[in-house]
């Protein structure tokens, strides 16, 4: 037998991923649903890694300055993102307490 | 760093992502859950950059980038009045959608940096990669923005329909597929750009025909687009915490679509197809002759200072009139009066998921106070009064009784079992479903007609 693709080690992880995801999203209780939106919005901007190689691939010599600039457009979007979303996450659930007792 | 090390820490920051989600699972948990999150998300920024070869000039950009991001992501963040979440929300998942975009742009035009060149071209299996993250990303952008510019108001919230949409929008589906085939036969620019462009056109023509009440199934939708769009990219980087940050936000926003169909016992397709909430100016004028019971401020804090116990029910009304802190006051007034006092929130309340809990939050209300649909609709049996404040449709006993009812079937907060049912509102037209709702008409209803939040702080004027 060949060797196996890498896409396909890696669209394992992605279907074991979902799973995942759906076992755990159906965890969180309704309260919560809001502040979820706001921390997966804020996760998903882990393309920021993708923004950060474009933008040291397009600072290289040799490389592509319009990948540059995409890659450094991404970047700002994505940390927008990341620090608007977590920030406000945890803004949010510092609201969350219990009855006094 | 080794490129396997740095994969490893990929997976660990993916798990990270995981756990973060995994803590919301309760409010005690939460805040630890975010914590997680933030600390998944320096690895894979720090991993990423120890992989690079970094020259001064990377390194400034790299803090630039970040450190604009910080400024605006964290006025943002700070400034934003909770009411104002779900418009907030939905301009970050456009954010999200336009960087997968760019960033499947970068990779196109520097693919070598990217580790997907074979034979001096782009290898087949990432342009299918590059394409569906661009495409699912352009449509999530100017989608979120529609969402966003109806969420805020500076757009109707009606649905505007184009005549032909459905014909538009199969043409430029298929006309989408086929330009991912071609890019696909030939990596050459003139599809990568027509797959953006025509993704871009579709983001926008699925959304605006869709209404302001069904904007929470929507703000998910796209909660999950994003996700897709994410794991795209995932694949195209070969990143492991990207692939598993997609699929894990991916199926979160579809779970939440689905809670929130069910919430509206409406299809997923019926949604998206839009229209729905158009004709509210429509049929409400008939119910004008029959007589209401009108109540004041005074008789409302009167009837409540006297029972037993009050569940209040608030809709998407509180959040416009602001009105949460006086609610709570009210609710501290009640229970000094030894009155018991539980909210009850319904699934769809308010233009995104757990909208109300947000608000009730923040102006301190204990969140063992206020429960599911489910876990209360059996006590309204049991309460003496029920205070609906900019609630509706959720309330509307036609979706128990009503087969003719447009939200016949809708799961509904049964307050009319309650012996007196209160509803705040500024007039008697119908909710976003454009429906009557008979229990403004029956002899223990109480209309206290006002804005919510005048109306609340006079009754806690009252009270004192």
């Amino acid at each position: 037998m060949e060797a196996i693709d890498p896409f396909v080690s890696l669209f394992g992880i992605f279907v074991l991923a979902v799973f995942v995801g759906y076992y755990v999203v159906w965890n969180v209780t309704p309260a919560l649903h809001t502040p979820l939106m706001s921390v997966t919005n804020a996760i998903s901007s882990v393309i920021v890694v993708g923004a950060i190689l474009a933008v040291g691939v397009g600072a290289l010599a040799s490389g592509s300055v319009v990948a540059m600039i995409f890659g450094f457009l991404a970047l700002i979007l994505a940390s927008i993102n990341i620090f608007g979303g977590f920030m406000v996450t945890s803004r949010m659930l510092a609201m969350y307490k219990k009855k006094d007792k | 760093m080794s490129a396997n090390f740095a994969a490893l820490l990929y997976l660990v920051s993916g798990a990270l992502f995981i756990m973060a989600l995994r803590g919301l699972s309760s409010p005690a948990t939460s805040r630890q859950g975010n914590m997680y999150g933030m600390v998944g998300m320096a690895i894979a920024i720090l991993t990423t950059l120890a992989t690079m070869h970094l020259s001064p000039m990377v390194i400034g950009l790299v803090a630039l980038g970040l450190g604009i991001g910080a400024v605006i992501g964290g006025t943002a963040a700070k400034k934003i009045a909770m009411t104002a979440m779900p418009q907030l929300v939905a301009a970050f998942h456009s954010l999200v959608g336009l960087a997968a975009v760019f960033v499947a742009l970068a990779a196109f035009y520097a693919p070598e940096a990217f580790h997907i060149v074979v034979d001096g071209l782009i290898q087949p299996i990432s342009r299918i990669e590059m394409s569906l993250g661009a495409a699912i990303g352009a449509i999530t952008f100017t989608g979120s923005i529609i969402a966003f510019l109806k969420l805020d108001g500076r757009m109707s919230g009606a649905p505007i329909m184009l005549p032909g949409r459905h014909v538009i929008n199969i043409a430029l589906g298929v006309a989408l597929v086929a330009c991912i085939v071609l890019f696909y036969m030939s990596p050459v620019w003139l599809w990568f750009w027509l797959i953006i462009a025509i993704s871009l056109a579709l983001g926008f023509l699925l959304i605006v025909p869709i209404g302001g009440a069904d904007m929470p199934v929507v703000v998910s939708m796209l909660n999950s687009y994003s996700g897709w769009a994410a794991a795209g990219i995932g694949f195209t980087l070969h990143n492991t915490a990207l692939i598993i940050t997609g699929a894990l936000v991916g199926s979160s926003g579809a779970i939440l679509s689905y809670i929130m169909c069910k919430g509206m016992n409406r299809s997923f397709v019926s949604v998206i197809l839009g229209g729905f909430g158009g004709e509210s100016a429509g049929p409400a004028a008939q119910g004008e002759a029959k007589p209401v019971k009108q109540g004041s401020a005074e008789d409302a804090a009167f009837i409540m200072k006297n029972a037993a116990s009050v569940i209040i029910v608030p809709g998407y009304g509180m959040a416009v009139a602001q009105a949460q802190h006086a609610l709570r006051e009210m609710g501290d007034h009640l229970k000094k009066e030894g009155v018991s006092v539980k909210y009850a929130i319904h699934p769809v309340a308010g233009r995104m998921p757990g909208h109300m809990n947000v608000l009730l939050a923040e102006a301190n209300v204990p969140y063992d106070e206020v429960f599911e649909l489910e876990d209360i609709n059996s006590d309204f049996g049991q309460a003496d009064v029920a205070f609906v404040i900019g609630a509706n449709d959720v309330t509307n006993p036609s979706a128990k009784d009503d087969p003719q009812s447009p939200i016949y079937g809708m799961p509904v907060l049964e307050v009319w079992k309650a012996k007196t049912v209160m509803f705040i509102k500024r007039g008697m037209s119908s909710g976003y479903a454009g429906v009557d709702n008979p229990l403004f008409w029956r002899d223990n209803t109480m209309m206290l007609f006002g804005d919510a939040k005048k109306m609340t702080e006079g009754i806690n004027k009252a009270m004192d």
